[in-house]
Order: C-alpha cells, then structure tokens, then sequence
C-alpha cells in the first residue's frame, strides 16, 4: 500500500465514499427506491440523486478552491446541506 | 401475486467489479493521494492540502486548453455523428456489396493511432501528400505546420476519418434491426423517404445512437496520440489538448502533484459532460 501514498484525509474521504456506498445499498435493498420527481427538472431514484450531489459537492470545492479563499470546510459544511436537501426534495 | 427477488446473480458481476477496482478504482485512488501531496516517489512526499487544485484552476494554459478540446469534440461530434448516419443508410444491405461496404468502411478502425496519425501527417503535405498537393492545386497555400487554421482542419479531417466509421457500423447494426413490417407499414401509408427516416429509423436508432455520441464524446475529449503525431500540438499551441497538456506536467515536467490534480478534474469534466448527454437522451426517450 506504500506505493499508493496514502495520506489521512485521502483515506478518510474514500472511506467515507465507501460507507455511504454500503449504507445506500443497504437502504435499496430494505426499502427499494422509486423514481418520483422532486424540485430537479428530472425524475430521479435515491441513487441519482446521490450521484447529482456527490458530482456537485466535488464542483462547489473546485469552486472554493479556485474563486476564494474561506476554509474548505464550509464549503464541505454546505455540500452537506446540499446533499440533505437534494436526498429529501430533489 | 408476491413477485419473488433473487439477487444471487450480482455474485457474476464479482469478477468484473474486481478486475474495474484492479484496473480503475486503485488507480484513481492514488491520482486522488498524489494530487494532495508534492511527491517525487512513495517516500518523498509533503501534503500540500488543496494547493494543486487551485493553481490548476487558475492556469491559463489550461484554460485555453478546455476551450480547444471543447470545440474539437463538439466540432467532431456535429460532423461524424450525421455523416456517420448517412453512410450508414448509403451502405448496401444484401448481397457481397453488403460485406464489402462493412469490410471498406471499418479499414481506418483498424489502424493504430499512432499510424492515423502519421498518414495524415504525410497525406497533408504539400510537396509528398495528396490532400496537401490538391490544396496546392487550388490555389490555397495550405501548411499545418504554420497556419493554425490548417492544422485544426487536418486535426478534424483526420477524427472524422478515422472514427465516423464507428458511428456508420453502430446504425448499420441498428438499423439492420428495424423489423420489416415497419416498412410494409411505412408503404401502406405511402410515406416519403424522409417520413421512414423520420419517424421510423431514427427513433429506432437512438440506443445505438447514445452509445456512439458518449463514445465519441470521451473518446475525443481524451484524443492524445493522432494530434500528437501530426502537429505536435503546434503551431504554437493550436492543437494542443487538455491529454497533452497532462501529459506535458506529467512526464515532461515530472509535476506528479500538479499533474494528479488536473487529472481530477478532467475527469470530473468527462463525467459531467458524459451524465448530461446521457440522461438528456435518456429522457427524451422516455418522454416519447
């Protein structure tokens, strides 16, 4: 594992990815999904609407990183936000 | 009646998630570990938290860069996918023509890139090449390695060459698959060429039609070695593309750091530009 070079919060973030990843799969198989339509123009299951927040938060951070310079923590508190509401009403 | 789940086959989709994780997913976790660190080897490293990703973000060159791969790949798309539809429909169905147009149409898939690359490259001269000679011919002082112009035609008469083939064989199969009775239909109802077209091959051809423009679309996004060989990136830098770029830091400048943090984010541009043009279609087709 040397070789990957890891780093504490790279392990951290894919770890992270990985639980959310096992918590959703357990979800869908209690309790599958439906696609419905929320505030986004698309009809969407738990699954897209995951995959809409995660591609999003990655570019609100590129967006923080480049345009500002407040702590990359609000914008990960924000994201967090984002994804509650995208999950519930999107 | 209960309709009963059995989720036993996703164990057969085992072998192909591990050769992805070996083949993808650890690869893509090291550029992630590599893009937050200043690192020569495993043992010469320093975290640099975000520092890479902002000057990525704010580099010029890279900037231009996505600009160009943008046009090149909307460009090539508006060009291969119509014309690639086209001779599709041109292309004999019966008979030794059939096999014939099928063996024709997929001889430039069948060559190495890098060799594409290096035909057009000598096809385009002018004093040796026979594109670069008629040109001559015309009047037109055509030089690729001079005239930006000339290059980034070279530069999408080479991709429309060598890939609308692909385009052209994945609605050959399609339309190959349009049930006859569609066209005893179309016959009773004395429908126009374009009617058929319209309202029968088309709408049958958008499965195959969203896998070439998403295959066409990353695979342009990504071209590397053809404009490599051909212009070098130049003149100047008028077709040098985002790969090149990366592969510029990457293995030119050995900026492994730098070079991870532009690989994220073109590949969070791939797969955003890639989920829009899908679900867009995807959509579509279900609206009908």
């Amino acid at each position: 594992m040397v070789w990957m070079s890891w780093t504490l919060p790279t392990a951290a973030f894919f770890a992270g990815i990985a639980l959310i990843l096992v918590a959703m799969t357990t979800w869908q198989a209690i309790y599958p999904s439906v696609e419905r339509k929320g505030f986004l123009p698309i009809e969407t299951t738990r699954g897209d609407r995951l995959f809409i927040g995660l591609l999003s938060s990655a570019f609100v951070h590129l967006g923080f990183v480049a345009l500002s310079d407040v702590p990359l923590y609000v914008a990960t508190a924000l994201c967090v936000l984002w994804m509650c509401f995208l999950m519930r009403w999107g | 009646m209960t309709k009963v789940e059995n989720n036993k086959a996703w164990w057969l989709v085992l072998p192909v998630f591990l050769i992805v994780a070996f083949s993808a997913i650890i690869p893509l976790m090291t550029v992630v570990n590599y893009s937050v660190q200043d690192i020569f080897d495993p043992y010469t490293r320093y975290f640099v938290g975000t520092e890479w990703f902002k000057q990525v973000m704010l580099d010029e060159r890279l900037h231009d860069a996505l600009i160009r791969q943008f046009i090149f790949s909307f460009t090539i798309l508006a060009i291969e996918i119509p014309l690639g539809i086209m001779v599709a429909l041109m292309m004999p169905t019966k008979g030794k023509g059939a096999s014939l147009a099928l063996i024709l149409v997929a001889i430039p898939l069948l060559i190495p890139w890098n060799v594409v690359g290096t035909i057009w490259q000598i096809f385009g001269r002018a004093d040796i090449g026979l594109f670069g000679a008629m040109m001559a011919e015309l009047g037109i002082n055509y030089n690729y390695a001079s005239e930006p112009m000339h290059a980034w035609l070279t530069v999408v008469l080479m991709d429309v060459w060598h890939w609308t083939p692909l385009v052209a064989l994945l609605c050959y199969s399609g339309l190959r698959a349009i049930p006859e009775v569609y066209y005893q239909a179309a016959r009773i109802d004395k429908a126009s060429r374009w009617a058929v077209f319209r309202y029968i091959q088309l709408p049958k051809l958008t499965n195959v039609l969203i896998i070439g423009v998403l295959l066409r679309f990353m695979d342009s996004f990504m071209i590397y070695t053809e404009p490599f060989v051909l212009t070098g990136g130049g003149p100047g830098t008028s077709t040098t593309f985002l790969s090149q770029s990366l592969v510029q830091q990457a293995i030119g400048q050995f900026d492994l750091g730098p070079a991870a943090a532009f690989s994220l984010v073109y590949f969070l541009i791939i797969l955003l530009v890639c989920w829009v043009f899908y679900t867009t279609i995807m959509h579509m087709q279900k609206d009908k």
